[in-house]
């Protein structure tokens, strides 16, 4: 690296939460994520699109070695959370974990209570000792999460036995529920109805206050409504991330505009 | 609108951009000739051909209406994005800048009627210069959004400099007029408007040249607008007392 | 996209005749009748063989009780009048009985005739009233009327198995014993009673004095030690290969022996603790502890087989949502996939012990097929198991033991439905929807 090179690293460290340089992901042999680099911003919704299959989720599995698990998955190059490797030797997956919070694409509450569904997070990384605290974690994830006064009533309910939209809060509450720095979401709205997913993505807004959101999608408009920044995957390559704006009026490269505007699939 | 990119994925959304480029171009057209059209009422005299210009305003009024009407449909139904985006503005922003000049255009004629009553006067020649370079331009801006062509769009937008020159020397030659002989004022006044309002016209089509610029390369042309009009400052140094210019110059 | 514009020459249109739609409804009707036929044929199958055990075996749950009037003749019994036990517990009390006996038929004097006579009552009958007599000395001197075990021929001819129509000669029982048979109960001193002795006595040669509870509590035993080796080791190995184990040649190669090792005969299990645990190891024969432990190695591939279906029918979503709110693997599996797949490792469980309850082949190879009247009272005492004992039973020669054999059979199978009740219980109970 050039003396310039290291200066804009250094820039892009200082300037934002996530910071990734030339991420290859491979699945066996097949190369799944070639030479990423993004830079994710503190206190921002960004955005992941593309097509199925380019790599889009690969990517956000990468954040919080989601990857870690699936069997004969090679991450090389470095992604940086507060200027840390993630993927360095030292660093305990289970912490990043922590720090990083994830939501998937299908809403999975625990087949426990909701209470017991928020309280487990904390529970594990001894967050809140004692009933009364853990009553006041569970109590204010789930209003940060907006559904609160939906459930207060049936807390030892079991948390499958809420409405999607509201299982995918839940889930999101649980999420919040250790407080962590970046928040990952795979398509968290791809199993909701409009409203349900309109209470969520009003939800992301929110939280961008607190948390720092990578959000992937497969509705442009939603990415276009939720986002500060929005980043096209096509194939294992990132084709072009910039401000949501101006990547959905002028996006800047042929495949990127052809994806929006619906003119391959 | 010329696909660069081939077809959309949804066939019908391509039908549907297709119709309301042929809507912009017919409309287009007809602004063209409606300006044309009431010219040549002015420099024959023709107060038939005149009041036709007139009438047929209302077919422009119409058209725009219809592209409206397409264009919200298809930003509610079809959620365009980018050029789709783009186009689907701009041909609402276009559509609404050709009406204005269909607007003037009658405008012209009307006022070419009421010059009819009086006996001819010298400037009035001056017009048809004017206009047949401002025609030229509504041409050129026209084809630069049918070919889709961001250079011959700057090149309409440079050009208007050379319409609002011609129209301030018409507006010194006209108030020069004035001054000599008081009974030129009634038709001077209407030369004035009529040259106000082609020059009216020359800066609509650098609005749709800007636009079409914005269209094919999604950035609005840098730098100022050229100015070629200064009537706004101009003063006839004998009698100071002629010195605003028509309320909305500029 | 592009080859759309293929020119359509001829619209088909489905078959819409009513041909078509009677051809499905038929097809549709047959198949429900095959499949009708099929529960049929295998619910009278289960009903014949329930119901040919039952009708064999519903006599031996009663006994034939013959009433007799003994006298407890102090003179006889304990001439001294010291009450001395060992003295008492010397006395011959089969004579009490004979003499009941022939005080009862005054006719019968030649000797042969007497035997068969005395046959008429069990072999046990002289030690009952020994009990009796040294539980409650009292009784010396008095006369009353004390209920003895019939033969087991007596008992199978009461309860109608032998046909008075044979010929004599093809008739266990002879016509002068079932005259004396008639004249008992004429008398009204047979009477049939709950027979009690079969639930509470280990195996014996006599067939009114063998009882099932030997068998059942070295089934018990050897169960217990089953369950405590292969629940713990089945189910850690599962979660291992489906949860940790890395996915190579190895994992592999162990699964697929796993899979081959639950179709091993079961006797070869047998025959591996015959060399290993018996011979190699020197520990005891006949004992629950090496059965269970053979029994152990047999239902491990099931237990391993069902725990990791149960395993990989907990959703990823579950394992997914643990590993994203910060749990460890391990955390993720203690908390969440095992508690979920804990119905379904119970099944699968229960379902291999009921397995080797019923099992008897591996067992006949380490000497649990021995006859053995004591009722185990430890894990290294020689036992047999409740198949061993109906193995053993079907094989005795008498023919009371037709229906014991039947009756054990019951007691096994009503074992297997409670050990299936319970199951099905489990898994009700702790089924949970995700």
């Amino acid at each position: 690296m050039s003396a310039v090179e290291v200066q804009e690293a250094q820039i892009a460290h200082d300037l934002h939460k996530v910071v990734a340089r030339d991420v290859n992901v491979y699945y066996g042999e097949a190369h799944a994520l070639k030479h990423v680099d993004l830079d994710i911003g503190s206190n921002e919704v960004t955005s992941l699109i593309g097509p199925s299959g380019c790599g889009k989720s690969t990517f956000l599995r990468c954040l919080n070695r989601m990857n870690d698990v699936i069997e004969g998955c090679r991450v090389t190059g470095q992604i940086t959370l507060d200027g840390e490797d993630i993927y360095d030797k030292s660093l305990d997956v289970v912490q990043l974990r922590a720090r990083v919070g994830m939501v998937f694409q299908k809403p999975n509450p625990f087949p426990k209570s909701v209470y017991d569904n928020i309280a487990y997070g904390p529970r594990i990384h001894g967050i809140g000792a004692g009933k009364s605290e853990m009553d006041e974690i569970v109590e204010s994830s789930l209003s940060r999460a907006g559904l609160w006064e939906e459930v207060k009533d049936r807390l030892e309910k079991p948390g499958t036995g809420l409405s999607g939209g509201q299982q995918q809060r839940l889930c999101i509450a649980r999420a919040i529920a250790v407080n962590p720095e970046v928040i990952l979401m795979d398509e968290p709205c791809s199993a909701l109805d409009p409203i349900a997913t309109a209470k969520i993505e009003e939800l992301i807004d929110e939280l961008r206050q607190n948390f720092t959101i990578v959000i992937v999608t497969h509705s442009m408009q939603q990415a276009a409504r939720v986002s500060q920044k929005t980043a096209f995957f096509h194939l294992g390559t990132l084709v072009e991330w910039g401000d949501t704006q101006e990547l959905f009026t002028n996006p800047r490269d042929e495949r990127t505009q052809g994806y929006i505007t619906g003119r391959f699939g | 609108m010329s696909t660069s990119q081939g077809e959309h994925i949804v066939r019908s959304f391509d039908t549907e951009l297709e119709e309301l480029n042929q809507t912009i171009v017919r409309m287009g057209g007809i602004a063209e000739s409606l300006l044309a059209t009431a010219i040549q009422a002015l420099s024959r005299r023709d107060s038939e051909l005149a009041s036709r210009v007139v009438k047929s305003d209302g077919e422009i009024d119409l058209l725009e209406q219809k592209i409206n009407e397409q264009a919200v449909q298809m930003l509610a139904l079809r959620q365009p994005m980018a050029n789709d985006l783009r186009a689907v503005v701009s041909a609402l922003r276009i559509s609404s800048d050709l009406e204005r000049i269909g607007d003037y255009a009658a405008n012209v004629a009307k006022r070419s009627m009421a010059l009819n009553q009086v006996p001819p006067v010298q400037p009035a020649s001056s017009i048809p210069r004017m206009a047949r370079l401002v025609q030229a331009n509504i041409k050129r801006v026209l084809d630069a959004y049918i070919a889709q062509d961001a250079e011959m769009a700057l090149d309409v937008w440079h050009s208007d400099g050379e319409v609002d020159e011609m129209y301030t020397s018409l507006f010194r030659e006209t108030l020069t007029y004035m001054m000599e002989d008081p009974r030129n004022i009634t038709p001077c006044t209407h030369i004035l408007f009529i040259a106000k309002n082609i020059e009216r016209i020359g800066d609509h089509a650098t609005n749709i040249a800007e636009l079409v610029h914005f269209l094919v390369k999604g950035v609005q042309i840098e730098g100022g607008r050229p100015k070629g009009d200064t009537t706004s400052y101009a003063v006839m140094e004998p009698k100071p007392n002629a010195e605003e210019a028509p309320a909305n110059g500029g | 996209m592009t080859e759309v514009a293929a020119p359509i020459t001829e619209i088909r249109r489905p078959d819409l005749s009513g041909k078509r739609v009677a051809r499905r409804y038929a097809a549709e009707r047959r198949f429900r009748a095959y499949g009708l036929t099929a529960i049929f044929i295998a619910v009278a199958m289960l009903g014949l063989l329930l119901v040919s055990i039952v009708s064999k075996g519903y006599s031996a749950f009663v006994q034939t009780y013959v009433e007799l009037e003994i006298n407890f003749d102090a003179a006889k019994i304990d001439p001294d009048g010291t009450r001395d036990p060992a003295k008492l517990a010397a006395f011959n009390y089969q004579g009490l009985v004979n003499d009941a006996l022939y005080a009862q038929f005054p006719d019968v004097t030649e000797r042969r005739e007497r035997r068969s006579l005395r046959g008429l009552i069990g072999n046990s009958a002289g030690i009952e009233l020994r009990d009796m007599v040294l539980a409650d000395p009292g009784l010396i001197g008095t006369t009353r009327e004390v209920a003895f075990k019939s033969s087991d021929d007596f008992d199978t001819f009461v309860k109608g198995h032998i046909s008075r129509d044979l010929a004599e000669a093809d008739r266990r029982v002879k016509d002068q014993e079932i005259a004396w048979i008639d004249a008992l109960e004429a008398d009204g001193q047979v009477d049939v009673r709950f027979n009690t002795t079969f639930f509470t006595t280990g195996d014996s040669r006599e067939p009114e004095q063998a009882g099932i509870w030997g068998a059942a509590v070295g089934s018990f035993l050897t169960l217990t030690i089953t369950l405590l080796l292969s629940f713990p080791i089945g189910v850690l190995a599962a979660v291992y290969l489906e949860e940790f184990a890395p996915k190579n040649r190895l994992t592999d190669l162990i699964e697929v022996n796993i899979n081959n090792l639950a179709a091993v005969p079961s006797i070869v299990f047998g025959l591996l603790g015959l060399a290993v645990f018996l011979n190699f190891l020197g520990m005891p024969r006949s004992a629950p502890l090496v059965g269970g432990m053979v029994l152990a190695l047999m239902t491990l591939p099931t237990i391993i087989i069902a725990a990791r279906a149960a395993l990989k029918a907990v959703p990823p979503s579950i394992r997914e949502a643990a590993l994203g709110v910060g749990a460890s693997r391990l955390q993720t599996v203690t908390h969440h996939v095992l508690p979920l797949a804990m119905p379904g490792i119970l099944t699968g469980t229960i379902i291999g012990m009921a397995q080797a309850l019923g099992e008897t082949a591996p067992l006949l190879m380490i000497g649990m097929v021995a006859f053995i009247v004591d009722i185990p009272g430890g894990f290294t005492d020689p036992a047999t198991v409740l198949p061993v004992q109906i193995y053993l039973w079907a094989d005795a020669p008498e023919r009371a033991f037709v229906a014991k054999t039947s009756a054990a059979i019951m007691v096994l199978l009503t074992f297997l439905i409670f050990m299936n009740a319970v199951a099905v219980l489990l898994r009700k109970r702790f089924e949970r929807r995700w």
